[in-house]
C-alpha cells in the first residue's frame, strides 16, 4: 500500500461549545518528515484542534486522516495506536512517581515493567538528551528535563507524529535551542512534528511550513523562508497588530512601593526562591518584571501581598507593611490582579456582586463597619454595576455567577474590582493571560489611564510586547534576584529574552543590576555567565 | 505540577540517612523493645512484655490493620474513605450472620462481601456522582449503623433473643508455631532482663494465631508488591497522583478507582470479621467497632501511606489497646514511664542532629508525662479504656507535618476535564 | 424562584427515593408500607407526639447548625457528639453546685455549656491550624475521650451522686431551670426551643450579612482565592471550629434545663450524628435545616407507632441513612444540571445582544 505523503490531514474540522465555535471548517495537511507549525493568537482554537487530533475531543464535523486512511479517534488510546503522540503545554506528570513510572504508565504491555522497559527507556532518553536516572522522582526534575520525559513518553509508545503544544513557553532560550536541535535530529530520522506556538520568531526558525489559525478557522499557509514575522502576525490577527503604547512619561518622584532585601528560603533547603530583591516603584510609574516563569516572580508577588512570609522589608505609601497581614496590606492601598484568576481571584459559584466583596470585606463601600463587621450588599451590587459599565464587562447583570462569564470578562471584572478601592499600588500579574484580543486591548487602556492618574504599577508578564509597551522601566528576574535593568524605549525582545537566561548583559539598552552588589555569577548557572559591568549601558 | 509554575532544577533532597530503609526499621524496633523492657523491669509491670499481652495486642491490632489497609488502597487511588467505620460495621454483621450458620471461614467471606458492598456504594457516590468524599463516608457510616441494626432485629433477635447481639459464632482454632513457641515460653519464664521481654513479645507473635491473623500480616507485603511492583498497581496509584495525566495515557481511571474503593470496603469488612472472630469475644455486638475504622485511617497517616508504616502504626495502637485490656490501669500507668524514656531518647536524638526546637519540645513533654506518672498511681479505668484514641491524637499531632499523601487524594475527578 | 428550586428539589428527590427504598425493604420483610406510613402519620395527632417532635426538632436543629458552621468552610466537625455531651455534663455539675438568682443561674449554665463545647472543639481546632491534623479524625478521637472523661466525672468519688439505682450529677435547683410552655396533656414545649430559633436567625444573619460569614463561605469555596482576598486561613479555622463547638455545647441544654435537670450515664446521646445528617439534608441553609430537623424528629417518633403495628422500628434508621446518602447524590445531579443550564442561558443572552464577535475559548 503506497504510503501517503501526508502524515496527517484534517479537513472541514468543526467543533462547537456552548456559546462559541472553537473550530470552524479547519483544513490542515502535514507532510511526513516535516516540522509543521500552527500559529494563532490566544483563543484562536489551536489547542482545541490538537485535542481533536489526539482524541481527547471529537469533532462535530470533518475528517481526520492518518497516512491517507480516514480514522476516528474515540480516545487518546486510539490516537496513540495510530502513531500520534502529544506533548502537552501543561505537563501531565505525576510528581510522586518516578521518571520510569511516568513513562511506562498505560503502556506496560509494550515492554513490561522490568528490565526490558528500562532498556528501551534508556535508548529513547539518549535520543532526546535526557540524562537523569529513571528511578528518580519527577518532582525533582527541572522544566526542560520534564519536557524531555514527556517526549520520551510519546516515543515509548511508538509515535511517529508528535504534537508539541507551546513547548517553548517555559524554556529559557538556551533550552529552546537544545529542543530545536533534538527536533531537527528526530526529523532527520523520519519523525513528523506539529509545532503549536504563537512565538513567531521561533516558528520561523524551526518550521518547514506554517498554517495560521484565526478565530477558529484556518486562514492560510505560509513558507517560513519567505514570510516575515510582521506578515505572519497580521495573518494571525487579521488587522493591524495591537500593541500597548504609553507615550509621555508620567513617572513622579513619590515612592509608592519600596522593597528591600526580600528573601524567601527554598523548600527543603534548596536554592532560595527570593535571594535579596530590592526595588522601588514611583507614583505614575509602571515597573515591568521580565523573566521566565519559575524564577521567583510568583513568590515576589506573594511576598509583597503577604501571602507568603518573607524576610526583608516592604513599604507601601510610606507604611511599613512587612509584618502586616494580607488584608492590612490591601487596606494600605494595594490592588492585586492575580496570575490565575480562577484560583486566586474569583469565587466561581458566587454572583458578581459577592465577588466584588472579595478583598474588600473590611472597607467601605462594601463594609458597613461596626463590631459585627456588617456588609452592605446593596452598595456592593451598585458598585458592581458601575464596574460592569465602566469596564465593559459583558454580562446580563451582577447576579450572574462568575463561572458563567468568559475569561476575558472575568478578567475585566477583576481589574475593575482591584482599581475600585482607589489603590496607590497595583500589582498586575500576567493581566492579559488567557484573555481574548479585544479584552486585552481594553485592559491595557485601563492600565495606561490609571498610570496617568498617578497609580504605581508592578507588572509581571511573560508577554514581552506587553512588558515593553506598557512599562516605564523593566527589570529582569532570574533565580530569585533582579539581575538586569532595561530601557523599554530601546530594548528589543531578543535582548530581553537573552537577559532572562542570565546571560551577559550587553547592548545599549541593558544595564547590569548595579549598586546593589548582586553578584550575577551563580555557581549553578548555565556557565557562560559574566559579571555585569555597571556603566556599560551608558549612552 | 503544571509546567508553567515549575521550579528551576532542585537538587534531590540530601539523603539524611546513609542507612538503608530496612536497617533503619530494625533499629527503631530494637529501640522500642529496649524501652519497653526497661520500663517493664523498672516499674515491675511485667505484663507489658508478656506473651498474653502481645497476643491480645495482635488480636486488637488486626481490625485496625485491615482498616488501615483499606484506607491505603482507597487513598492511593485518590479517594478518601471515612466510611471505613461503616464498612467495618457491615463486615462485623456479615461475618456474624454467615458465621453462626456456616462456620468461621464463611464468616470471613461474609465480612468481606458486606464490607465490599459498602465500598461499592461509596465508589458510586464519589466516583460516579463526584460527591464530596468525606460527606459520602459519613453518610455510609450512618447507613451502616442503620442497616445492621435493622437486620439484627430482623434476623438475630429471633435466634439470640437480643437485637444487639448475634447468636454464638464459632471461631477459628488457634495454633502456635512449634517448637518455637514453647522455646520462647521457656525463655520468658526465666525472667531474664531484656531476653525474657523479647521472648515474651516474640512468643505472643507466634502463638494463639488464627488464619485471619496470618492473612492480615500477609496482606501487608502483598499490598506493597501489588501496588508498587505490578502494572495494575502503577495504574491504580497514578489515578491517585494525577488522574488527568493517567487518563491521557489511556488508563481507565474510573475503573481503577472503583476497584480500589471496593477493595477498600472489602478490607474494612475483613476488619469487621476480625472483630467478630476475636477469640476473646466471638460474635457481633452492637458498637463493637469502637472507632477502629478511624484509628485505621490514623495508622495509615502515621505510616505515610505505605504498608510498612501502616503496620507500625497499627502495632502501636493495638499494643496500647492490648495493654489496657489485659493489664488494666496500672499497666497503662507504667506506659507513661515508658513514654518519658521515649521523650528523653528523642530529645537526645534531636540534640545530636542540632534540631533544637523539637528537642526542647520533647524534653518539656517528657517532663510533663513524668510529672503525671508521679502524681497518679494508676490511670483511671475510664481513661485507660480510651488510651488508644488518646495515643492516636498525640501521634497525629506530632507526626502530621512531614507527610506525603497521594497528590490528588480527595479531589473530585471528572472524566475529560484535562487542561 | 430558581434558587428555591435548586434548594428544595434535591431533598425532595432524596426523600422520595429513600421512602421507596424503605417501602421495598418492608415489602420484602412481609410488612405493608402503607400501614406503616399510616401509623406514622396518625401518631402525630395523638398524645404528646406533636410537642415531642417540636422539642426534638429544636435539638436536632441546634446540632445541625453547629455542623453547618463548620461545613461552610469544608471543615467536618464530627465531634459534635462529644462536645455536646461533655458540655451537658459539665454544665449539669456546675449548675448543681452553684447557688444563684433564677434567670442568672440558667444563663450561667448555658454559657458554661457553650464554653465547654468550644473548648473541646478548640483542641481539634488548634491541632488542625497548627499541626495540620485532619479535624475529622481528631474530633472523632475526642468523642471517645469525652466518653471516658464523662464516665470519670460522673463517678461517685468525683461529682456523681447515687439517685435511686442511677448515678447522676447533683440536681439543678429551680433557679437554674428553664420554664417551658405547657399545652396541658399535649406536653410541654421546651423554653430552649425559642433559643434555638434565635440561633437559626443569628446563623442566617451571620452568614449573609457579616464579614465573618462572607470569609467563611469564601474559604470553603476557594481557599486560594480567599487568601488572596485577605482572609487569614488559620484564624478562620480556629474561629469556625470554636463557634461550631460553642453551638454544639448547647445541644444538650434543652433537655438538661427543661426536663432532666441532671446528667446521668443514660442521658441522651447520638445527637451529634443526627446533626450531621440534618445539616446535609438541609444543605447548610437555615430554613432547610429546620425542615430537615422536623422531618428527622418525625421519623424518630414514628418508632413507637411502628412497634404498635408490628413493623421493625429500625426501618426508620435505614430511611434516615439512605436519605442522607441520596440527598448528597441528588444535590450533585441538580448542581451539574443547573450549572450547564446557566452557562447556556448566559451565552444565549449575550448572543442576543449584537456585539462584535467574541472569540473566547480556552486554548
Amino acid at each position: 500500500m503506497p504510503e501517503s505523503e501526508f502524515a496527517v490531514e484534517l479537513a472541514g474540522i468543526t467543533k462547537r461549545f456552548p456559546g462559541v465555535v472553537a473550530n470552524d471548517d479547519i483544513a490542515l495537511r502535514v507532510r511526513r518528515g516535516q516540522v509543521h507549525a500552527i500559529c494563532g493568537e490566544n483563543g484562536a482554537g489551536k489547542s482545541t484542534l490538537m485535542k481533536i487530533l489526539y482524541g481527547i475531543q471529537q469533532p462535530d464535523e470533518g475528517t481526520i486522516s492518518v497516512d491517507g486512511a480516514v480514522v476516528g479517534f474515540r480516545s487518546p488510546s486510539d490516537a496513540i495506536k495510530a502513531g500520534i503522540g502529544m506533548v502537552h503545554q501543561h505537563f501531565m506528570l505525576a510528581d510522586n512517581l518516578t521518571v520510569a513510572e511516568n513513562i511506562l504508565l498505560g503502556a506496560e504491555a509494550l515492554h513490561g515493567i522490568g528490565g526490558g522497559a528500562r532498556k528501551r527507556i534508556a535508548e529513547l532518553a539518549h535520543v532526546v538528551g535526557l540524562e537523569t536516572d529513571p528511578g528518580v522522582l519527577v518532582e525533582s526534575l527541572g522544566v526542560a528535563d520534564r519536557q524531555r520525559v514527556e517526549i520520551v513518553k510519546v516515543l515509548y509508545r511508538g509515535a511517529r507524529t508528535i504534537i508539541l503544544d507551546e513547548p517553548t513557553s517555559v524554556l529559557v532560550p538556551q533550552e529552546v535551542d537544545e529542543l530545536f536541535d533534538t527536533v531537527r535530529g528526530m526529523r532527520a530520522e523520519g519523525f513528523t512534528f506539529l509545532f503549536i506556538s504563537h512565538k513567531l520568531d521561533e516558528v520561523r526558525a524551526i518550521a518547514d511550513q506554517i498554517t495560521v489559525i484565526r478565530r477558529g478557522t484556518s486562514v492560510g499557509t505560509a513558507d517560513p523562508r519567505t514570510v516575515t514575522t510582521r506578515q505572519l502576525a497580521e495573518m494571525m490577527v487579521g488587522s493591524e497588530l495591537p500593541s500597548p503604547q504609553t507615550r509621555e512619561s508620567t513617572v513622579t518622584d513619590r515612592e509608592v512601593l519600596r522593597v528591600e532585601g526580600l528573601e524567601l528560603a527554598g523548600d527543603g533547603g534548596g536554592r532560595p526562591l527570593l535571594a535579596g530583591v530590592d526595588l522601588v516603584v514611583h507614583a505614575g510609574e509602571v515597573l515591568g518584571i521580565a523573566g521566565v516563569e519559575g524564577n521567583g516572580q510568583t513568590e515576589l508577588v506573594e511576598a509583597i501581598m503577604g501571602i507568603r512570609r518573607a524576610g526583608g522589608t516592604v513599604v507601601v505609601g510610606g507604611r511599613d507593611v512587612s509584618r502586616a497581614s494580607t488584608l492590612a496590606r490591601r487596606e494600605a492601598g494595594i490592588g492585586y490582579i492575580p496570575e490565575d484568576r480562577t484560583r486566586y481571584g474569583l469565587l466561581a459559584t458566587q454572583p458578581l456582586w459577592a465577588n466584588r466583596m472579595l478583598g474588600y470585606q473590611s472597607r467601605p463601600p462594601v463594609a458597613r463597619g461596626g463590631f459585627l463587621g456588617l456588609l452592605d450588599r446593596g452598595a456592593a451590587r451598585r458598585d458592581t454595576e458601575r464596574i460592569i459599565a465602566e469596564f465593559d464587562v459583558r454580562t446580563p447583570g451582577p447576579d450572574v455567577a462568575a463561572a458563567a462569564l468568559s475569561g476575558g470578562n472575568q478578567q475585566k471584572l477583576v481589574v475593575g474590582r482591584e482599581l475600585s478601592g482607589d489603590p496607590v499600588l497595583l500589582i498586575a500579574s500576567h493581566p492579559t493571560r488567557g484573555v481574548d484580543v479585544g479584552a486585552q486591548a481594553g485592559i491595557w487602556d485601563v492600565l495606561a489611564r490609571a498610570r496617568a492618574r498617578g497609580l504605581a504599577v508592578l507588572l509581571i508578564s511573560a508577554d514581552l510586547d506587553e512588558l515593553i509597551g506598557l512599562s516605564d522601566s523593566i527589570k529582569v528576574m532570574f533565580r530569585g534576584r533582579l539581575v538586569a535593568d532595561a530601557d523599554p524605549s530601546t530594548v528589543t525582545p531578543e535582548q530581553l529574552g537573552s537577559a532572562m537566561t542570565g546571560a551577559a548583559m550587553t547592548g545599549a539598552a541593558m544595564t547590569g543590576a548595579a549598586g546593589t552588589g548582586t553578584a550575577t555569577t551563580d555557581a549553578g548557572a548555565t556557565g557562560r555567565h559574566r559579571r555585569a559591568h555597571p556603566g556599560q549601558g551608558a549612552r | 505540577m503544571t509546567a508553567t509554575a515549575a521550579r528551576p532544577t532542585v537538587s534531590p533532597p540530601a539523603s539524611r540517612r546513609r542507612v538503608p530503609g530496612w536497617a533503619r526499621t530494625m533499629l527503631v524496633v530494637a529501640a522500642g523493645l529496649v524501652i519497653l523492657s526497661v520500663t517493664a523491669t523498672l516499674t515491675g509491670q511485667l505484663q507489658l512484655t508478656s506473651r498474653g499481652t502481645t497476643q491480645a495486642a495482635v488480636l486488637l491490632l488486626l481490625p485496625i490493620l485491615f482498616a488501615g489497609l483499606g484506607g491505603l488502597w482507597a487513598e492511593r487511588a485518590g479517594v478518601v474513605n471515612i466510611g471505613l467505620e461503616g464498612m467495618m460495621i457491615l463486615g462485623t454483621w456479615g461475618a456474624a450472620w454467615a458465621g453462626y450458620q456456616w462456620g468461621p471461614w464463611a464468616a470471613v467471606l461474609g465480612g468481606l462481601i458486606f464490607g465490599a458492598l459498602g465500598g461499592l456504594l461509596h465508589a458510586v457516590a464519589t466516583v460516579t456522582f463526584t460527591v464530596n468524599h468525606i460527606v459520602s463516608g459519613v453518610a455510609i457510616t450512618l447507613l451502616g449503623l442503620g442497616v445492621t441494626k435493622y437486620l439484627s432485629t430482623l434476623l438475630f433477635l429471633p435466634v439470640s433473643q437480643n437485637p444487639r447481639q448475634s447468636p454464638r459464632v464459632e471461631g477459628f482454632d488457634t495454633y502456635s508455631v512449634q517448637p518455637l513457641s514453647d522455646g520462647l515460653a521457656a525463655v520468658e519464664a526465666e525472667q531474664r532482663v531484656l531476653l525474657s521481654d523479647v521472648a515474651g513479645i516474640l512468643g505472643g507473635l507466634v502463638s494463639g494465631l488464627t488464619p485471619l491473623v496470618v492473612l492480615g500480616f500477609a496482606l501487608v507485603p502483598i499490598s506493597y508488591l501489588v501496588l508498587w511492583r505490578t502494572r495494575f498497581g502503577l495504574r491504580l496509584r497514578s489515578t491517585g497522583e494525577n488522574p488527568v495525566a493517567a487518563e491521557s495515557l489511556g488508563v481507565a481511571v474510573v475503573t481503577y478507582k472503583y476497584i480500589a474503593v471496593v477493595a477498600s470496603g472489602a478490607l474494612a469488612g475483613l476488619g469487621g470479621a476480625a472483630l467478630t472472630l476475636n477469640p476473646g469475644q466471638l460474635g457481633y455486638l452492637e458498637g463493637q467497632t469502637g472507632g477502629r475504622g478511624y484509628i485505621g485511617l490514623a495508622a495509615m497517616i502515621f505510616g505515610n501511606w505505605r504498608p510498612g508504616g501502616l503496620l507500625a502504626g497499627s502495632a502501636l495502637f493495638g499494643y496500647v489497646d492490648g495493654v489496657q485490656l489485659r493489664a488494666g490501669g496500672e499497666a497503662v500507668h507504667a506506659l507513661l514511664y515508658g513514654a518519658t524514656i521515649l521523650a528523653a531518647a528523642l530529645a537526645v536524638l534531636w540534640v545530636a542532629r542540632r534540631q533544637w526546637r523539637p528537642a526542647v519540645v520533647a524534653l518539656v513533654a517528657g517532663a510533663v508525662v513524668y510529672g503525671l506518672y508521679q502524681t497518679i498511681d494508676t490511670v483511671p479505668r475510664e481513661f485507660a479504656a480510651y488510651a488508644p484514641q488518646l495515643v492516636t491524637l498525640l501521634v497525629l499531632a506530632v507526626a502530621s507535618q512531614r507527610l506525603r499523601p497521594p497528590a490528588a487524594v480527595g479531589e473530585e475527578y471528572r472524566k475529560g476535564e484535562g487542561d | 424562584m430558581k434558587r428555591i428550586r435548586t434548594v428544595l428539589l434535591p431533598p425532595a428527590l432524596a426523600i422520595v427515593f429513600a421512602a421507596l427504598l424503605c417501602a421495598v425493604a418492608l415489602v420484602i420483610s412481609g410488612d405493608s408500607p402503607l400501614t406503616a406510613l399510616g401509623a406514622m402519620i396518625t401518631q402525630v395527632g395523638e398524645g404528646t407526639t406533636a410537642v415531642d417532635i417540636i422539642n426534638s426538632g429544636a435539638i436536632y436543629y441546634v446540632a445541625a447548625l453547629a455542623v453547618a458552621i463548620g461545613f461552610q468552610m469544608k471543615l467536618f466537625n464530627i465531634g459534635i457528639e462529644g462536645q455536646f455531651r461533655l458540655a451537658a455534663c459539665v454544665a449539669a455539675i456546675v449548675g448543681g453546685a452553684l447557688v444563684l438568682p433564677p434567670v442568672i443561674h440558667t444563663i450561667v449554665i448555658i454559657l458554661v455549656a457553650a464554653a465547654v463545647g468550644a473548648l473541646w472543639a478548640g483542641i481539634a481546632a488548634l491541632l488542625k491550624a497548627y499541626r495540620g491534623v485532619s479535624e475529622v479524625i481528631s474530633t472523632i478521637m475526642l468523642n471517645f475521650i469525652a466518653t471516658g472523661l464523662i464516665a470519670f466525672l460522673i463517678r461517685r468519688d468525683t461529682f456523681g451522686l447515687l439517685q435511686g439505682n442511677n448515678i447522676s450529677t447533683a440536681p439543678i435547683p429551680e433557679s437554674g431551670r428553664f420554664p417551658g410552655i405547657s399545652l396541658g396533656s399535649s406536653g410541654t414545649i421546651f423554653g430552649m426551643v425559642f433559643v434555638a430559633a434565635l440561633l437559626g436567625v443569628g446563623y442566617w444573619y451571620m452568614l449573609g450579612r457579616t464579614r465573618f460569614g462572607f470569609e467563611l463561605r469564601a474559604s470553603g469555596e476557594s481557599p486560594t482565592a480567599a487568601t488572596a482576598g485577605g482572609v487569614d486561613a488559620r484564624r478562620m479555622v480556629i474561629i469556625a471550629l470554636l463557634l461550631s463547638g460553642a453551638v454544639a455545647g448547647l445541644v444538650g441544654i434543652p433537655e438538661l434545663v427543661g426536663r432532666d435537670f441532671a446528667y446521668t450515664l443514660t442521658s441522651p446521646q447520638g445527637y451529634g450524628f443526627t446533626g450531621i445528617a440534618v445539616a446535609l439534608l438541609g444543605r447548610n441553609h437555615p430554613v432547610g435545616i429546620a425542615l430537615g430537623a422536623l422531618l428527622w424528629a418525625f421519623l424518630d417518633k414514628s418508632a413507637l407507632a411502628l412497634d404498635n403495628v408490628g413493623v421493625p422500628r429500625e426501618i426508620v434508621l435505614i430511611m434516615q441513612g439512605s436519605v442522607v446518602l441520596s440527598v448528597v447524590v441528588a444535590y450533585e445531579i441538580v448542581r451539574r444540571y443547573e450549572l450547564a443550564a446557566e452557562q447556556r442561558r448566559v451565552s444565549a443572552q449575550l448572543r442576543a445582544v449584537p456585539v462584535p464577535e467574541q472569540q473566547e475559548v480556552r486554548s
